[in-house]
């Protein structure tokens, strides 16, 4: 299986010594040039914590908008002098357990967390990094009282943002709407509030079938045009809608992140484009990578490959399975139900039924499948 | 204000969308005891470790790698340790090339290692940018006559083991068996030993006393008994301690044997010129026998004992010291009966070559003893 995973046919020796081989992402990023005075910085004193915390925030930062893996590496490794102390300082707790999240290891990460808050209950990152991983995992009360703890913390916007986002998936995406609306023309939200609120209102009219869903993901799109998560949730509605062309222009061929180039091997299979192949190649090639890697982070993406790229309806409900017994997101909620659908699984749809029943959960497209499957059901 | 990480609000911006992370591929193909390498590393990973963008345009080109070079082996080389058992495996790079994999530019380094002795085992330990990057894996194929295996290197797991299975026990077992043939062969001292006390096996020395004169022996029977006992003595001895010493039963520092080792050399060849032992040579081929013994041991525990194998290891090596002293008998036991009568063979090959080879352990001895290079 893992013949042709990264090793590939034909080794060459480049003809000319001027020729490009590499394109790095800082010749495109003055930040990610900043990054490189600061961690020569820290090689100076790599036990300052402060000037290390700095370094590991942006690397986290850069992990986010280059929408790559590597940074995050590179932050656990400058924090290594307090990687594995239990009860370390406040700053190096709070980032090792942002570190821990991305991985997936959210215990680990609450733990760290549950420490901070312990120490300093007015820590408003660790107090919203946990409603954040606890509303990954569906836990919606606990991350509703870590949000109410936010005021005085943290400035208003981020409570509402915090707290709308929580109603927003347990049954009171009207209230969610007019808190975000409201919180959105206040004056004074900084960049990162107002990207967060506006990829919520989308997502929200997204799952609601909401007309208002577009101009909302396009006006998060013109606060910054290449956000992975937001150009992947703003192709996601486009794909809804059966406009694959636009997905298509919107994701650049070139793509190196994951989950950009399945919605672009997605639109381009939904066109019949001659392009299709090619771009299912390489994301086959990715997910075997991945596989052989023994990652587990990417079974939901690799759920929707499995499904509608590879026509694998019984693998897709394996790891729709597996990924939801870890993450409970609307997106995780509804790969499940689309492969139990295609796999007519009736144990995967009940599990649907019952997470919608009682969180309250409101996604048309989910509804419609579970209608669909129960139709099916009917007509056997 | 303090910022926030953002991150933290859109989590599965920081883990699912992401890059395929930083991996590295390594392919061993196993044979025997050489092993060929293809190592496949990302330049991007490289470039955070050793800056291969020299001009700092964010472009790496195929001259900035060129004039990286050797940092970027030796930097690859030393965070990768291949052996077979226990004995190491150096490799050196035959080969750079570029390759394009799906997340990008790699180069590829193309390498042999030789390894002292095959194993039924083969050990990899790698540690590429596991101090930059501790989310970087190693992604390895090992390809040998047992077939393919797959392997995963992290930062919490730098070392791993891998059965090369059992077709490789066979060639070790030969493998050990070549290098006893080797060693008795290029181990001078052992040779010399055994040859200064078959000299004499195809005379007699009818008189008593230290003036009687060598006669030729009359039959090829009483020639071939009296080998037969030396052999068979000096055999049966140094399979004793090399045994002892290699299971760990018993240790002697290695000056101490390979003086004693000269020594039993000197002792062989002045008993032919002024006999002690006259016909019970094969107790002084017993006696020295279980220090070559010992002198055996260093060379095999030398190249490496794979504890699961060790038996193994230790029967072969045995028996090619065993094959290695016979095809010396076969050959030396003809010519001498054939020219036993002649003056040349008592005067020239028994007392000439006698001396010789008193001479030179003579030598060894003071070398080994006062430790001279």
């Amino acid at each position: 299986m893992l013949t042709g995973i990264g090793v590939q046919a034909a080794p060459f020796v480049p003809g000319a010594d001027s020729e490009v081989l590499e394109r790095l992402p800082e010749k495109t990023s003055p930040q990610l040039r900043q990054l490189k005075a600061m961690r020569a910085m820290v090689a100076r004193d790599p036990n300052d914590l402060a000037q290390v915390a700095a370094l590991a925030r942006r690397y986290i930062e850069a992990a986010r908008s280059e929408g790559d893996p590597r940074y995050l590496g590179y932050a656990e490794a400058v924090m290594k002098p307090w990687w594995k102390q239990p009860d370390g300082p406040t700053a190096a707790l709070v980032l090792r357990a942002t570190l821990r999240q991305s991985s997936h290891d959210f215990d680990a990460a609450l733990a760290d967390l549950d420490r901070v808050l312990r120490r300093e209950p007015r820590n408003a990152q660790a107090r919203l990094t946990r409603a954040t991983v606890l509303t990954v995992q569906g836990r919606y009360a606990q991350a509703r009282s870590d949000c109410e703890a936010l005021p005085g913390a943290a400035p208003q916007v981020y409570a509402t943002l915090c707290s709308a986002a929580i109603d927003s998936l347990t049954g009171k995406a009207d209230e969610a709407l007019r808190a975000l609306d409201a919180a959105m023309s206040a004056r004074g939200v900084d960049a990162g509030a107002r990207a967060w609120g506006q990829t919520l209102l989308g997502e929200i009219g997204q799952r609601r079938d909401d007309a208002s869903a577009e101009p909302r993901f396009r006006e998060a799109l013109r606060g910054d045009p290449n956000d992975p998560y937001l150009v992947g949730a703003f192709s996601d509605w486009l794909l809804d809608h059966e406009r694959p062309r636009e997905v298509v222009t919107l994701i650049p061929a070139d793509t190196r992140i994951d989950p950009l180039l399945l919605r672009r091997a997605l639109a381009l299979t939904m066109l019949r484009s001659d392009d299709a192949p090619a771009a299912v190649d390489a994301l086959r090639a990715r997910v075997l990578a991945s596989r052989a890697r023994g990652d587990t982070v990417h079974q939901r993406e690799e759920a929707r490959y499995a499904l509608a790229l590879n026509g694998d309806p019984a693998m897709a409900l394996e790891l729709a399975r597996r990924n939801f017994a870890v993450q409970r997101e609307p997106a995780d909620v509804r790969v499940l139900a689309e492969a139990a659908l295609a796999a007519r699984d009736a144990a995967g749809m009940r599990e649907v039924r019952e997470w919608l029943a009682n969180t309250g959960l409101q996604y048309a497209a989910v509804e419609r499948m579970l209608a669909a499957g129960a139709g099916g059901r009917a007509a056997r | 204000m303090r910022r926030f990480i953002v991150c933290a609000l859109f989590l599965l911006s920081c883990s699912a969308f992401a890059h395929k992370p930083s991996d590295s591929y390594l392919t061993l193909d196993v044979a025997g005891t050489s092993v060929s390498g293809q190592w496949d590393i990302a330049l991007r990973d490289l470039d955070f470790a050793l800056g291969l963008d020299a001009n700092q345009d964010g472009e790496i080109t195929w001259g900035e790698v060129k004039a990286k070079q050797a940092a970027i082996e030796s930097y690859a080389l030393t965070r990768l340790a291949v052996a077979q058992g226990s004995s190491p495996c150096p490799s050196q790079v035959r080969e750079r090339l570029i390759d394009r994999h799906s997340d990008g530019a790699y180069i590829v380094l193309r390498f042999d290692a030789q390894c002292a002795t095959s194993a039924s085992e083969l050990r990899v330990t790698y540690g590429l940018f596991f101090d930059l990057d501790p989310q970087h894996k190693g992604l390895l194929q090992i390809q040998s006559a047992a077939g393919n295996r797959a392997g995963v290197f992290s930062a919490e797991r730098p070392t791993q083991s891998f059965v090369l299975g059992d077709v490789s026990r066979r060639q070790q077992f030969t493998e050990y068996l070549r290098e006893g043939v080797v060693h008795i062969w290029t181990g001078f001292d052992h040779m010399l030993f055994l040859l200064a006390l078959l000299l004499p096996s195809v005379l007699v020395r009818p008189g008593a006393g230290r003036a009687g004169a060598w006669k030729p022996a009359s039959s090829f029977r009483q020639v071939g008994w009296d080998v037969l006992k030396v052999v068979t003595a000096f055999t049966l001895a140094h399979s004793i301690t090399l045994s002892l010493a290699t299971l760990g039963v018993l240790s002697l520092p290695a000056r101490l044997v390979d003086s004693l080792v000269a020594a039993s050399v000197i002792v062989a060849a002045l008993n032919n010129v002024m006999p002690v032992f006259r016909e019970g040579r094969w107790l002084l081929a017993f006696l020295f026998g279980l220090v070559h013994g010992f002198g055996f041991a260093t060379v095999l525990v030398d190249l490496g004992l794979p504890r699961p194998t060790l038996l193994l290891a230790l029967v072969g090596f045995n028996a090619g010291v065993e094959l290695g002293q016979l095809a010396i008998v076969l050959v030396f036991l003809p010519v001498a009966f054939g020219l036993r009568a002649t003056t040349v063979y008592r005067r020239v090959v028994l007392y000439g070559g006698s001396g010789v080879i008193g001479v030179l352990a003579g030598w060894w001895l003071i070398q080994r003893a006062f430790n001279l290079a």
